[in-house]
């Protein structure tokens, strides 16, 4: 008995409560532990704690210094003079920057259907197919691609005169197709279409994770009481899987604020601004018209937009989520 | 019987919808290895008459090379400096007892929130200050610091039970020797699963080049494509090769990876 508790104190059950002999050394040797715990701590979290607070914390406060200020790039750090909240009031009535949120709007309204097709999608790859792996690589591989790559591709799939899709439209008997990213009403469209293409992957590969979870005892039980696919998908599958519904309402917003890249290369936020978003226009006016104060006033609206959006949808998960 | 017709039935016609879905990859291809001339060709026809290899030859006659080595050097350079400094972040959030721990994990996830280009304007300010702004170094710090890699490995880490941890400290094992030889080795799927994603992120980064980088010849391969789209006059055969040129080494490690790759994201949830 003895001998075996001395082992387990060395070797196996560390996590054993000390032993009640000697307390006051050990008290004492625990507390210059717990101080040499804490150095450790903070050492192993520095690197990327410095790195955070260099590299974003302190320009998000320059950003919240800037945007008040009515600074010109290129202008010295000296020229800078504060304007209060003339670049805010600006903001309001700038039609670019309201349409560019409006844009941001119509990506938002573009998440539901993205999660949408992939729960569809990953219905019938959890139970229905052979070779399950096989399509989820398949549908994955947009989400790994370049979108620079696939901004440069679809320009073509696209192309209002000769591109495959319109080809193909036109043989099944559309006269005039749309124009794609040609046409102002039409290039926002396309946008969302290559949106929804290249994020279901990721929706999909979530969503079949969040319905192996689900006991098929249940569907078995809804089988017995007759239910047909329909009663089941709304009273069994989309009831449990909310809770991943959720999160991908949640990273699908916050992500449609972050599409820049594809703007750039694919539109540049034209024809005329039509697909032009809140980070492209923030974009355009610091690095091609050099304002950094008004870009600057731009970056902390979004920002502020994203800090509701996140409250609202926090407060939210408390009404709509099944745990 | 019926119920495995059934099924062989939904399996082709997923595979029918997967092929449409895969068309700009397919056509992409097809296009790198046609004649100009076939490129717009209708009905598509996808087996090109005669095979153009030397689409591929023309297109990395150019700048190319350079800016797949650039390329390759930053990548490789952000994705070991990113999972070291997120491993480490991650086990200190998770196994070590501190004062303040949480408040400061609570701050760092908080800036995850933040689109990187709300703070493109400071951030080129103080690169342009601290003589980074334009230097390769400048861009892998960039993308060194990762709030999500190291929110994903510390999930991992929360699972491995403490007793592993204190039964090391009871043979005398600093902080640092557990990190390295308890640790690590019981999350490595998941470091192994992280670095895989940050290459590929880092691989595909377009906005940071974009902003950070100037000179031609630091140029990695997501910028030199787009330049080389601009300036390649229309040549889509050459585009195309050049396009399928960037993706394919993500293609390669993708394939190679993919069980880390899509276990990974199931778990974590985690989105570039």
């Amino acid at each position: 008995m003895e001998l075996r508790k001395e082992n387990n104190e060395n070797y196996v059950q560390p996590s054993q409560s000390p032993e009640p002999e000697e307390p006051p050394k050990k008290k004492k040797r625990s507390m210059k532990m717990q101080t040499k715990e804490t150095w450790a701590g903070y050492l192993f979290i520095s690197p990327m704690v410095i790195g955070t607070t260099v590299l974003v914390i302190i320009p998000i406060l320059m950003a919240i210094i800037v945007s008040f200020t009515d600074w010109v790039f290129i202008q010295g750090i000296g020229e800078m003079s504060f304007v209060g909240l003339d670049n805010y009031q600006r903001l309001l009535s700038d039609d670019i920057f309201l349409r560019s949120v409006r844009n941001n709007a119509w990506l938002i309204a573009a998440v539901p259907v993205t999660m949408f097709f992939s729960l569809i999608l990953a219905i019938i790859i959890n139970k229905h197919v052979y070779m399950k792996s096989f399509f989820k690589i398949v549908y994955f591989l947009p989400y790994i691609s370049s979108i620079v790559a696939i901004a440069i591709v679809f320009q073509l799939l696209f192309h209002p005169s000769y591109g495959p899709i319109n080809e193909v439209l036109m043989t099944i008997g559309i006269e005039n197709p749309p124009r794609w990213l040609a046409d102002s009403s039409w290039a926002l469209v396309s946008v969302i279409i290559i949106t929804i293409w290249t994020s279901i992957g990721f929706n999909l590969i979530i969503y079949l994770a969040a319905l192996q979870n689900i006991s098929l005892e249940l569907y078995e039980a809804a089988d017995m009481d007759g239910a047909n696919i329909f009663k089941k998908f709304r009273h069994i599958t989309v009831p449990l899987v909310s809770p991943t519904t959720f999160f991908l309402l949640i990273t699908g917003i916050v992500y449609s604020f972050k599409s820049f890249e594809l703007i750039v290369v694919l539109t540049s936020g034209g024809p005329g601004y039509s697909t032009s978003v809140i980070v492209y226009y923030l974009y355009e006016q610091a690095f091609e018209y050099l304002r950094s104060g008004y870009s600057s006033a731009i970056s902390i609206v979004l920002l502020l937009m994203l800090f509701i959006i996140t409250a609202i949808q926090w407060y939210g998960q408390k009404k709509w989520v099944n745990y | 019987m019926k119920e495995k017709l059934t099924k062989i039935t939904i399996t082709v016609i997923m595979f029918i919808i997967g092929l449409v879905f895969l068309m700009p990859f397919l056509w992409m291809l097809s296009a790198s290895l046609k004649s100009e001339i076939e490129v717009f060709a209708y009905p598509i026809q996808w087996i090109p008459n005669e095979w153009r290899w030397d689409n591929y030859a023309q297109v990395w006659s150019g700048d190319f090379p350079l800016y797949y080595w650039n390329s390759i050097k930053v990548t490789l350079a952000t994705t070991f400096i990113s999972v070291t400094v997120s491993t480490m972040a991650a086990y200190g959030f998770s196994k070590i007892q501190f004062t303040g721990r949480n408040i400061i994990f609570l701050l760092v996830l908080a800036t995850f929130m933040i689109p990187a280009q709300a703070i493109l304007v400071p951030q080129f300010m103080l690169y342009m200050y601290l003589d980074l702004f334009d230097t390769h170094l400048g861009l892998i710090l960039l993308n060194s610091f990762s709030v999500l890699g190291t929110f994903m490995l510390r999930q991992f880490f929360v699972g491995i039970h403490d007793d592993y941890i204190a039964s090391a400290k009871i043979d005398g094992a600093g902080q640092f020797t557990i990190f390295r030889k308890v640790a690590v080795p019981l999350v490595l799927p998941a470091i192994s699963t992280y670095a895989i994603l940050r290459f590929i992120w880092t691989w595909n980064d377009y906005q940071g080049p974009l902003i950070f980088l100037r000179s031609d010849h630091l140029s990695t391969i997501q910028v030199g494509i787009a330049r080389f789209t601009s300036m390649s006059g229309e040549i889509y055969s050459l585009i195309m090769a050049g396009t399928m040129s960037a993706i394919l080494p993500l293609l390669i490690i993708f394939f190679i990876g993919q069980k880390y790759v899509l276990e990974g994201i199931a778990l974590g949830g985690v989105k570039g």
